[in-house]
């Protein structure tokens, strides 16, 4: 059995008549990195802020590396590293002092905050820029800066919330491989929020995907894959709507639906079942132009399992505000 | 891992750390806190030297007819009045003492400005996820507000000095101390008290209202210009209650040699600051949140 890092019970966050987040239950453990997905609003931010003591929730409670968040939120604090998602370090002061003074508040020792400011600086590859005012820093150095803030007081958990947003692909692809480098160094357990559908499953070990408050399932990206049920064939023929008729007679399709020009035929083994589909069109002469078969994708699970595509709805008015000016800066530099 | 060595933790951890680092975005920004000392500057230069009372009854005789006042009279007759009411012949000096409670009032107030700017620039996020107390996040801008003010107070009272502040005879570094304990305690407590007004804003615009309609009521409700015993009778219980009023007593008391009692105005200034401080302390841990 492997050790649990973080566990939620009943954890439950109303606003006014609003509930953010709906007595939700999960595990994360120890070395992992799980992915928490949702839509902007669905409730994320409010779990993570609920789970570094940030908020105080309504309901439930959740124990962090064996600490009650309600009871013990100051121990839970100095065992973990926040990355926010917003831009938080000190904008008049330099990297290096924004370094130094989380080792202060962390009440870290300063020959041991020097080293470490440096060793940190280091692998996120600022220390070039340790002593530029952070005004001065791009989205990406920014965001970068923001971990390794987190990491001085080397935290059993990190929690990551919506570190890629805004930023391009390539910086993006380069904050994965620090937060896999932390895993991997320091068996690090990393809880991160994101609404990139193919973050979490490119690096995730594990998923939970949120939505109104609600988990609405967790596994492996692999496990969620399979849980929609095998792959999809698209095919485009002369008759779409026949040869849905035709092919809804054949067991091993699961689903099937007309997209526009296009049949989606959701399949347990696509590899097999294609070429009977195919046989058993041309047997009551329907021409297949094209066919394609493809690996459900998380954004197919997503939509299996909440019912509709990621949505971009607006979160509260703050939230977006905040995602605004985190994205403005991003792109400003 | 290491969790034993770091936790090095009192009631006042963190508090140097983040009290350094407002102090550090001053010090850093010398532009910001030479603009800041600009108004009570030209308060006391431009004001408080056409403003010459002593010049209104100087160098005129009064001949009414049948009544010949010769021009020594009146002179005496207008260093009366003026001790009379202000307690001191020299009306810049009197208003130069007031300027540093004027000046430890503008820069106090800023202190809520710095709260509503981490909340916005999401430092605050960061803060509230670390080990440090609540209660030391309001007290280090406290006491870093309370910092720059008396460093702000003493320019300008080097100015004031410079420019003609005539202090009482035989004063001693007590007398100064004393006048600096009053405007730490008064400091303290305004701090507080904008900290205090700011705790739940997240707009600048709001704060800035704040700042704007209480700057001149609370300077002009206060004897920073003129003495109490002038003002019209609904006035002067304001400017009781007015802990500006308290400060310039004990500064123009001790530098100055205007009577006063000490013991009510440094009781008033004590309590004015323990009050606003710990209520400030105390809503942190409530309401210090996003």
């Amino acid at each position: 059995m492997r050790e649990v890092s973080i566990k939620a019970i009943n954890l439950t966050k109303v606003f006014g008549k609003v509930v953010a987040v709906d007595h939700i239950n999960f595990e994360v453990y120890e070395g992992e990195i799980f992915g928490f997905l949702g839509p902007n609003g669905a409730g994320k931010s409010t779990t993570i802020k609920m789970l570094t003591t940030v908020l105080k929730p309504t309901d439930g409670t959740a124990i962090v590396n064996g600490y009650d968040i309600i009871k013990e939120p100051a121990k839970v604090r100095q065992s973990i590293g926040v990355v926010p998602q917003e831009y938080t370090a000190d904008e008049d002061l330099t990297g290096w002092e924004n370094m130094m003074m989380m080792a202060g508040l962390y009440g870290i020792p300063w020959s041991t905050a020097k080293e470490r400011a440096k060793e940190l600086l280091d692998m996120v590859e600022l220390s070039f820029a340790a002593n530029r005012k952070v005004q001065y820093y791009s989205g990406g150095m920014r965001r970068r800066l923001e971990i390794a803030m987190s990491l001085i007081s080397r935290p059993k958990v990190l929690f990551l919330d919506e570190p890629t947003v805004g930023l391009d692909a390539q910086t993006r692809a380069a904050i994965w491989d620090y937060i896999m480098k932390l895993k991997k160094e320091y068996n690090m357990t990393i809880f991160v929020t994101t609404h990139y559908l193919e973050e979490a499953d490119l690096y995730a070990d594990r998923i939970a995907i949120i939505d109104h408050g609600k988990i609405m399932a967790i596994g492996s990206p692999k496990e969620l894959k399979e849980r929609i049920g095998g792959d999809i064939i698209t095919l485009e023929t002369s008759n779409n709507e026949l040869a849905q008729k035709i092919i809804s007679t054949c067991q091993e399709v699961i689903d099937s639906r007309i997209v526009d020009s296009s049949l989606v035929v959701k399949v347990k083994n696509g590899d097999e079942v294609a070429p009977k589909l195919l046989e058993l069109l041309l047997k009551n002469s329907i021409k297949v132009s094209r066919m394609s078969i493809t690996q459900p994708t998380m954004d197919e699970v997503y939509m299996e399992i909440t019912g509709k595509k990621m949505r971009d709805e607006e979160g509260d008015s703050q939230e977006v505000f905040a995602l605004r000016r985190t994205l403005r800066r991003a792109r400003g530099g | 891992m290491e969790r034993e060595e770091r936790v090095s933790r009192s009631v006042f951890h963190g508090l140097w750390t983040l009290t350094n680092r407002e102090l550090k975005k001053w010090y850093k920004a010398p532009t910001i806190l030479l603009l800041s000392i600009v108004q009570p500057i030209f308060w006391i230069s431009l004001f408080g030297k056409a403003m010459n009372l002593q010049s209104l009854f100087s160098g005129m005789s009064i001949e009414i007819p049948g009544l010949v006042i010769p021009k020594q009279v009146i002179d005496e007759i207008g260093q009366e009045i003026l001790k009379q009411t202000f307690g001191t012949t020299d009306y810049f000096s009197y208003l130069a003492a007031g300027m540093l409670s004027f000046i430890v009032l503008f820069t106090s107030m800023q202190s809520g400005m710095s709260m509503v700017w981490d909340r916005r620039l999401g430092v605050l996020d960061r803060l509230l996820t670390t080990p440090v107390p609540r209660g030391n996040i309001i007290l280090s801008k406290v006491i870093s507000s309370v910092i720059r003010s008396l460093v702000q107070a003493t320019i300008v009272l080097a100015v004031a000095t410079l420019l003609g502040m005539s202090f009482q005879p035989g004063i001693n570094a007590l007398d100064f101390l004393g006048a600096y304990g009053a405007l730490f305690l008064m400091s303290f407590g305004l701090s507080s008290l904008f900290l205090l007004l700011a705790i739940r804003a997240s707009s600048w615009q709001s704060q800035m209202a704040i700042m704007n309609l209480l700057n001149l009521p609370l300077l002009f409700t206060s004897n920073a210009f003129y003495p109490i015993r002038s003002m019209p009778y609904w006035l002067k219980p304001i400017a009781l209650i007015n802990p500006l009023t308290y400060s310039n007593a004990v500064v123009r008391g001790l530098l100055l040699g205007i009577n006063t009692n000490y013991l009510i105005d440094f009781t008033y200034l004590g309590i004015f600051a323990i009050i606003l401080s710990a209520i400030g302390i105390v809503l942190s841990w409530k309401y210090l949140s996003l």
